[in-house]
């Protein structure tokens, strides 16, 4: 009987002693939309969190969970990682949004982080990086190389952040080519390769000969590789597909926020924010130019890049119009970051309807 | 809103291609349900099936290799599956959602190498002056192979239902599995075969996305193709060429309203988005109209001794 309760106390004494040193040790929690070996959107972030982690060694407990598809079924894994007891978690993907906001209201101890959302409470952050800016970059070059003035835009859904894509390469594609033409395709997922290569496909078979891809795989690159025309890397470098079908890459820099944000935890600084930053702050990068490129077009594009850097100059510039032809911004004026945020509306000569 | 921008030869050429996966799942899933069994895990084969050959074919430098290799992968995991429901007598459709899990789970651990490589190209059939005709040529003469292979095995499957002794037998086993075993035909036996050719089809399939329509390798890439397939089958009213209109209408809506939306036509893009699902099912709703009922032991678990 002794050696029994004995037993038991030393268990449970155990038990309480390594529930402390857990506590002791942040646990930090990703939920990604896609597998992580996926090529694009979500591979990245997975890297950023190891990046994180390397950083930390063994200071930092890291649990992550793939595949998690959005609406309902986020919410339960979202829950379920708190409950294992994570201080702080990432939720990356746009459709996370609600879920989080859910959770956080029951787990107002834990803190959590919102990717590419707009909804904050006070345990909730959320971050985003302006990919509008690399979009410029990538829709000077897609204008200057098209042979067939058809560029293709490959949506996933219609989001801000996607329209502001669509918006941003069509005004830069315009500006270095004026008699271009954008068609948009909604693919209505994040991560479908087959749909996303029959997207591309279809694109193609209407004369289009630059597609630009808003979906995480790497299958619209691998489609253009086989039947000709450029594309660009999208989340990741995608080095891999240049020098051609690749041109460039728009690249998400997540590592430092990730460190930034799990060192605010492990000295108790952490409080909700907004993060939006962009290609000055690094969390945008714009990758290598393909030798594909002639000299003039990637000097030119190299400038736009460093004047979008230096602030110098703001890819949403007046004078632009919408879709129907009134006036949003006046010349010289800058779009405020509230419109860019919520942006619902095409600039003008951008064709089709935004799906509702 | 331009559509005379959509060229109708390259729409059937990429449809037929886009079409081709679930084709060959579907046949294959046919013949499986033809002979009493339902196998749920069709997407887990296809999936084993996209990874075995992206492998094989990477590794060997041959395409070929590569599609022999996943149509043995699928059966080979399809295995998994008779030794549950022939001998252990497990039931089929736990046995076969078991299998599709179990498919995604190995192909991610198989494919972690992979991602990123590029496979060899797979040629297209070239007949010289056929494949330079108008129209014609490049819809029935410059397809791959595969996209032939498909269109022979749904004929095959058909020819061997209707006209052969063995397309009989098939049939009566999925009928009355009963009647079949007294009659002396050798039940678990001819289940297994067809098990075994239905996991191989559904291996083809998925080696045809992972070689031939996206080439590259990812995680979950057949993204739920196998489900829709053993939609198909049910929608067809088990019938061979019925399958073939089916998936060449659901692979062909869904070319055609992307290509519908690059051409900018002003129809709702969530209309266009559901179309291939809609229409698909509407017409084969309609064909079946003349009661065709699914083999009678469908899923039910047979024993010698009962």
């Amino acid at each position: 009987m002794k050696l029994t309760k004995l037993l038991a106390g030393v268990a449970i004494g155990l038990g309480l002693a390594t529930a402390g040193m857990a506590q002791d040790k942040p646990k930090i929690g990703f939920i990604y939309v896609g597998p992580v070996n996926d090529g694009g959107w979500s591979q990245h972030h997975h890297e950023a969190a190891m990046a994180m982690k390397e950083h930390f060694g063994d200071a930092v407990e890291v649990v992550e969970r793939e595949n998690v598809p959005e609406g309902a079924d986020a919410e339960r894994a979202i829950t379920d990682m708190a409950l294992k007891g994570a201080d702080l978690i990432f939720t990356t993907s746009f459709g996370f949004m609600d879920p989080t906001i859910n959770v956080a209201k029951k787990f107002p101890k834990v803190k959590f982080e919102h990717a590419t959302g707009y909804k904050t409470a006070d345990n909730v952050g959320v971050y985003s990086a302006r990919f509008y800016e690399g979009r410029a970059v990538t829709g000077f070059l897609a204008g200057k190389m098209t042979k067939t003035n058809k560029i293709g835009y490959i949506g996933s859904f219609p989001i801000p952040e996607v329209i502001r894509g669509i918006n941003s390469t069509f005004i830069h594609a315009k500006k270095a080519n004026p008699d271009v033409e954008l068609s948009v395709v909604w693919v209505n997922t994040w991560f479908d390769p087959a749909k996303e290569a029959d997207a591309t496909q279809a694109l193609i078979d209407q004369g289009v000969d630059v597609v630009l891809a808003h979906t995480d795989s790497t299958a619209p690159l691998a489609v253009l590789e086989k039947s000709g025309g450029y594309g660009f890397g999208q989340a990741a470098d995608m080095a891999e597909f240049g020098p051609k079908p690749r041109l460039s890459s728009i690249i998400d820099e997540w590592a430092p926020y990730y460190i930034a944000r799990t060192q605010a935890v492990i000295d108790g600084t952490w409080a909700s924010d907004n993060t939006w930053d962009g290609i000055a702050a690094g969390m945008v990068g714009i990758g290598e130019i393909s030798s594909e490129v002639p000299a003039e077009i990637k000097a030119e594009a190299e400038a736009l890049k460093a004047s979008i850097e230096s602030g110098e100059y703001h890819p949403f510039t007046g004078p632009l119009n919408k879709q129907d032809g009134s006036t949003w911004l006046a010349e010289g004026e800058v779009a405020d970051d509230g419109t860019l945020a919520g942006m619902n509306f095409y600039v003008e000569g951008v064709k089709g309807d935004i799906p509702q | 809103m331009d559509i005379s921008s959509i060229n109708p030869v390259l729409l059937i050429a990429s449809l037929m291609v886009a079409a081709t996966p679930i084709l060959l799942a579907a046949i294959g899933e046919l013949v499986v349900e033809k002979a009493g069994v339902l196998n749920l895990g069709v997407e887990g084969m296809m999936i084993t099936g996209a990874i075995a050959g992206f492998a094989a074919a990477v590794e060997t430098g041959s395409p070929f290799v590569g599609f022999v290799a996943a149509a043995a992968g699928g059966a080979a995991l399809s295995m998994l599956f008779v030794l549950l429901t022939q001998f252990a007598l497990a039931n089929h459709v736990a046995s076969g959602l078991a299998l599709t899990l179990f498919g995604l789970g190995l192909s991610a651990l198989i494919g972690q190498s992979y991602g990123g490589v590029k496979p060899p190209p797979i040629g297209k059939l070239d007949l010289g002056p056929l494949s330079d005709l108008p129209v014609i040529g490049p819809i029935l003469f410059s397809q791959d192979l595969v996209v032939y292979l498909g269109i022979a095995l749904v004929a095959a499957v058909w020819a061997l239902l209707k006209f052969t002794r063995a397309g009989l037998v098939l049939r009566a086993v999925g009928e009355s599995h009963d009647a079949a075993h007294a009659l002396g035909y050798k039940v678990v036996r001819i289940r297994i075969l067809a098990i075994l050719f239905g996991g191989a089809c559904a291996g083809l399939g998925g080696a045809y996305i992972s070689l031939v329509r996206v080439p590259q390798w990812t995680d979950g890439m057949t993204a739920g193709v196998g489900w829709i397939a053993l939609a198909l089958v049910v929608f067809a009213s088990w019938r061979p060429w019925r399958v073939l209109l089916g998936a060449y209408l659901f692979g062909g809506i869904t070319v055609l309203q992307l290509n519908l939306q690059a051409a900018g036509v002003a129809i709702p893009v969530e209309y266009l988005a559901m179309s291939p699902y809609i229409i698909t099912i509407v017409v084969l709703v309609i064909l079946s109209a003349d009661k065709n009922k699914a083999p009678a032991s469908l899923g039910r678990i047979f024993h010698a001794s009962q």
